[in-house]
């Protein structure tokens, strides 16, 4: 039993090649069985790092080093992934959007304040004049700032 | 700081009288040994209390090429015990004050440590992993940009048409990692999700909608793994992992409520 034997991975990332044990027993595998399963034992031992004194490790070691953790792969424990993925989608999300309001109002003063839902129209009217007078770096623009947007998403 | 040693706790497993491998070494590249106790027998090192102590240890658990080496040892001794026989691995860093606080240990629990041991004997675990297959960026459709709409406009609707999307394909994936977990969970002993892992954690891009543990008797390996071939599909792809000495099932029920299970979704 000393190293799993099979791994219906079909390619491995080249980092875990480096790692001495092949195949499947990657570092986060053996981390989360040797931290976060097994027999805790309380009581008369002398050192027992209890949950929540593992969880603050955790947490701190994240904090303090979250480019060696990210290397490494160590994080879990920050929370929830399933949720923080969504979060942290969400609020680049909403970076972006507002970096572009920003730039709209920027160029377009009138249009500052103006957030019922009817007003959106204005915009169309605004941005057809726009193409009309001759500004196509607009266009440009915001294929730039998707091409950034990319990146958040990553 | 003193010469003061701690005994460090890997694994507690049948004593079926088999020596311990020789050669053995744990953390710290000390010696394993056996303590026999009324038919167990508890796998130990002898570690220095200047490094094992719980001051030092808060230190180095944040030392991430520490903990790294320190866990690997850790596995590399449940590994090497268990193939000897039935093993419930104790967790990282888990250190007593001498042996005869483990040969303690073994008198008052030996009943719960024989029944984990029988629940897992002749048993692995393998682990299996699901991840939502990455979703394509939305094309735009052609003939969108029609009648003047804006390039602003335009985006946003786009934007909510690929987050709709995602939803949508985040639910039905989920739902097929829940069907994935019960049809394994069927052909397993037993079978146990886990937090699903960040994607700094597993290395991957792709989010993870399963990750499950299964305890599979050990003739019937090559079995499960075929089932997770079966369970394959559009959409969602399957890692599997093992076999492991059964991390995930040898859980004490502890009187003092250390037990680490509650986000364990049975």
């Amino acid at each position: 039993m000393s190293d799993p034997t099979y791994s219906g991975v079909p390619a491995r990332r080249a980092s875990s090649s480096s790692l001495s044990r092949p195949q499947s027993a990657n570092l986060g595998d053996i981390l989360e069985r040797v931290l976060d399963r097994g027999i805790v034992i309380a009581g008369d031992i002398r050192v027992n790092l209890l949950d929540i004194e593992l969880l603050t490790i955790k947490l701190r070691l994240i904090i303090a080093s979250v480019d060696t953790a990210r290397e490494m792969g160590i994080d879990w424990w920050e929370h929830d992934p399933w949720l923080s993925g969504d979060r942290r989608r969400l609020v680049e999300e909403n970076r972006s959007l507002k970096r572009r309001l920003a730039v709209l109002e920027d160029r377009h003063p009138t249009l500052e304040g103006r957030a019922e839902p009817g007003e959106r129209i204005e915009v169309d009217r605004w941005s057809e004049e726009d193409r009309h007078t001759g500004r196509p770096r607009r266009d440009a623009d915001f294929h730039a700032r998707e091409a950034d947007e990319d990146d958040y998403d990553e | 700081m003193t010469n003061e040693t701690g005994t460090y706790l890997y694994a507690v497993a049948a004593d079926l009288g088999i020596p311990v491998p020789t050669g053995l070494t744990g953390v710290n590249g000390g010696a394993v040994r056996g303590i026999a106790q009324g038919g167990l027998i508890a796998y130990v090192s002898t570690v220095p209390m200047d490094k094992f102590g719980e001051g030092p240890l808060r230190t180095s658990l944040e030392n991430l090429d520490w903990l790294g080496r320190t866990a690997r040892a850790h596995h590399h001794v449940v590994d090497a015990v268990a193939e000897t026989g039935p093993a419930a691995p104790v967790r990282l860093v888990t250190v007593y004050s001498g042996d005869e606080q483990v040969k303690d240990l073994l008198d008052r629990r030996g009943e719960e440590f024989l029944d984990v041991l029988t629940r897992v004997a002749g048993r692995r675990e393998w682990g299996v992993k699901a991840y939502a297959e990455a979703r394509k960026p939305v094309e735009e459709p052609a003939g969108a940009r029609h009648g003047g709409e804006s390039p602003g406009t335009a985006y946003l609707k786009r934007r909510q048409a690929s987050l709709q999307g995602q939803e949508q394909d985040r639910r039905r994936a989920a739902a097929v990692a829940e069907e994935i977990h019960d049809a394994l969970t069927a052909f397993a002993v037993a079978g146990r999700r886990h937090r699903t892992q960040d994607p700094q954690l597993s290395g991957r891009r792709e989010t993870m909608l399963l990750n499950g543990a299964y305890l599979v008797d050990e003739e019937r390996g090559e079995e499960f793994a075929r089932v997770v071939d079966g369970l394959r599909g559009p959409g969602v792809e399957l890692e599997l992992t093992g076999p492991w000495v059964p991390y995930s099932f040898t859980m004490l029920e502890d009187p003092a409520g250390g037990e680490g299970t509650a986000d364990e979704r049975l």
